[in-house]
């Protein structure tokens, strides 16, 4: 676990039970993911993230998407739709709550079909019950989470905290920080999530609002390309459509039994999605080009952090630069599995790190210092939630009145 | 699924376990008229069971999958609750995944399986216990039918939380004093076939499972429509022995109680314009099939 992976000549496997090449029923061709990424040309586009969502499933041959109006996710949801009345989804629908869509969404990944669906904020806390059952039902399917606000009074604006939550469902969690990771993340996401040795769900999260409702430049891949289908009979687990022998599972179900068999079963099962999580690793590292990206990561002062907080410290950090004080930045990409190696060896030489996030609770920071030697390096913050913004100068100030630097608000 | 993709390869046949060599060699898959009768003589879909001894419904399980029209091509979604302790001796796909949720996963599935399989009926049907389909999954049970999902809901009606002890359940009678309802419950019974007829079921039946050929009838009935013409509905009576202080033989006289005259469970049911004009079609087609077998084996063979 957490050994380097040597990237050069890598390439990951998707399904191969559709030959590449051959052209579906809108007459996009099916192509190898690394072939969609880096051989075919990419072209800008000025889109919002929401569009941006829907150009990644026209491109992923997914088989169903169940939708439910919350925001921020509402205008992908329905955009989604707008695939299906075009024939690129074989279906489409409105659910009733979070809880029941997420549940249509597993009855169809049973089913054997290729599912994503969107979430936001009070809507990932309702389907809450959904991941941990998905993830142990070995389901791959994707959600992607908008994240916003989960506190009452009711708000709707970017808050992550609800990505805390998703953290032990077994999913794997991958955070965006633009609208350009999101388009990779998504087509990405389907491929390492669907590994016959990986094969659980996966959330590829974004910052609300800053990512889905804000224009950006992103760069696409050809229309007319398009992932090779999911396929139900390379999974560690039976799709439920009576093509396969049935059999009976035991003699005697483990659900009601007090018993060391039945806690074994359980527990080395949840030590087997664990272990699907972590063997996403070779898969993603490959795909994503590391877990982590690194800028001047050498130096003695560090910002890590992951979503749009990396945008905010990138700003930041060109600030403090203007001011001769140098400050390296890491931003993490996938939260599950967690970086752990990685994070260790880049924050190695660093005597101050600063984890700006867009929630209350600080669990960003929290995982960090669970993972590196001498953790007192590690400073929380700044944290905003509610919605607020974070402007690079509140990192600039956060930074220096911890340096013990004086600028005109900490001397006041 | 067709009966060759069952078919055991022989140098590892001696490893298979018996129940497998039966599915293999006498299992019911493709016979139209298969049904209760072949309780006795087919075990391939289920056998034993972990229920108590007694319980009705462990026969109603029996009934259930010796009525489906074609089990090689169905698949169960299963909620919380003493069902789900069956579920696992059934060789039949099953899907259990949470408490309530069971019409909604059914949506999803059927949805999915008639994108994957256009030119194959593959049967959905959900089988859970009354809290999972009026109280905790009343929000799907009903929202499947407003859609008008195809397929068939089945509800266990036994009046109460069985698997949990005995709390009391929307089904359940009011006045009877259970856990949670500890001076007796003070609202009636939910009136479940009426809100499964108004909410668009196409065919709804309630009964006790005291007679297995009246089972039979409605199960094949509601699994037909739901083919063709929309979401169906049935609610068996299969009283909880244990928690209603009876003994293990006391369940039939139960049933046979509560569907006399005046009874909770008098057998009706509601079905559609549509539904009905479909089964009287399925009646003089199965008809006409057996005459003409009939008439067949009567032929000398070499004539």
């Amino acid at each position: 676990m957490n050994k380097q992976v040597e990237l050069k000549g890598k390439r990951i496997i998707a399904s191969k039970h559709v030959k590449l090449g051959q052209k579906n029923r809108k007459g996009q061709t099916y192509t190898d993911i690394n072939d969609i990424f880096y051989k075919a040309e990419q072209t800008p586009n000025f889109l919002t993230g929401s569009e941006v969502i829907k150009e990644a499933i026209r491109r992923a041959s997914v088989g169903t998407s169940v939708a439910y109006p919350i925001t921020p996710q509402s205008e992908a949801a329905a955009l989604i739709g707008e695939l299906y009345a075009e024939d690129y989804l074989d279906e489409y629908f409105r659910g009733e709550s979070e809880f029941a869509v997420m549940g249509q969404c597993a009855g169809s990944s049973f089913g054997g079909h290729r599912v994503f669906t969107t979430t936001a904020g009070p809507g990932t806390l309702r389907a809450m019950e959904n991941f941990p059952m998905w993830a142990g039902s070995r389901l791959p399917i994707q959600v992607c989470v908008t994240c916003r606000g989960i506190n009452s009074p009711l708000s709707i604006q970017p808050d992550t905290l609800e990505m805390h939550y998703l953290l032990e469902t077994g999913m794997l969690v991958w955070h965006a920080e633009t609208a350009q990771d999101l388009y990779d993340f998504i087509l990405k996401g389907f491929i390492v999530a669907e590994q016959p040795d990986v094969h659980v769900p996966i959330a590829v999260c974004c910052d609300g609002f800053f990512v889905t409702h804000t224009k950006d430049t992103v760069n696409l891949s050809p229309e007319d390309l398009c992932l090779t289908p999911y396929n139900p009979y390379e999974s560690p687990v039976t799709c439920m459509d009576m093509e396969i022998a049935p059999y009976r599972m035991m003699r005697d179900p483990f659900v009601m039994k007090s018993n060391y068999i039945n806690y074994s079963t359980h527990a080395s099962w949840q030590q087997e999605i664990k272990a699907a999580v972590e063997r996403s690793r070779k898969h993603t590292i490959v795909l994503l080009n590391g877990l982590i990206d690194e800028e001047n990561s050498d130096r003695e002062i560090l910002i890590v952090t992951s979503g749009t907080a990396v945008s905010q410290s990138r700003e930041a950090i060109r600030l403090l630069e203007e001011e001769g004080i140098k400050v390296g930045l890491v931003k993490i990409k996938t939260i599950r599995p967690f970086p752990y190696e990685e994070i260790k060896r880049a924050t190695k030489h660093a005597k101050h790190i600063f984890v700006p996030e867009f929630n209350v609770a600080g669990w960003m920071a929290r995982e960090i210092k669970s993972t590196i030697r001498d953790n007192e390096r590690v400073y929380c913050g700044p944290h905003v939630a509610g919605g607020m913004t974070m402007p690079s100068e509140v990192i600039v100030e956060e930074v220096k009145t911890h340096l013990g630097i004086k600028t005109a608000q900490n001397s006041r | 699924m067709s009966k060759e993709k069952i078919q055991i390869c022989e140098d590892l046949a001696d490893i298979m376990p018996p129940e497998y060599h039966r599915l293999v060699e006498s299992a019911t898959f493709g016979d139209q008229d298969r049904g209760w009768k072949d309780i006795g003589s087919s075990t391939e879909l289920i056998e034993q069971h972990s229920l108590c001894a007694g319980c009705p419904e462990s026969i109603a399980f029996r009934y259930i999958l010796a009525s489906l029209p074609a089990p090689e091509d169905t698949v169960f979604v299963g909620s919380t609750g003493c069902t789900s302790l069956v579920f696992p001796h059934v060789a039949v796909h099953n899907i259990h995944s949470l408490f309530g949720n069971q019409n909604a996963i059914a949506s999803g599935l059927k949805r999915t399986l008639k994108s994957r399989f256009p030119d194959v009926e593959k049967d959905v049907v959900v089988l859970a216990g009354d809290g999972a389909t009026v109280d905790i999954g009343l929000d799907m049970t009903m929202q499947s039918w407003f859609r008008q999902e195809k397929f068939t809901t089945i509800c266990f009606d036994n009046e109460l939380y069985a698997n949990t002890g005995g709390q009391e359940s929307g089904l359940m009678q009011k006045g009877f004093v259970a856990k949670m309802a500890p001076k007796g419950k003070n609202f009636e019974k939910v009136r479940l076939p009426e809100i499964a007829r108004e909410a668009g079921c196409a065919y709804v039946a309630l009964l006790t499972v005291s007679k297995p050929n009246r089972v039979e009838q409605v199960i094949k009935n509601a699994i037909l429509v739901a083919r063709e013409v929309g979401p169906t509905f049935v609610q068996l009576y299969t009283p909880c022995i244990l928690e209603i202080g009876k003994q293990s033989m006391e369940g039939l006289d139960e049933m046979k109680e509560s569907e006399s005259i005046g009874g909770r469970f008098v057998q009706k049911e509601y079905i559609s314009d549509e539904a009905q004009k479909l089964l009287d079609s399925i009646k003089i087609e199965t008809k006409e099939r057996k005459k003409a077998a009939k008439e067949a084996a009567k032929k000398p063979v070499n004539a």
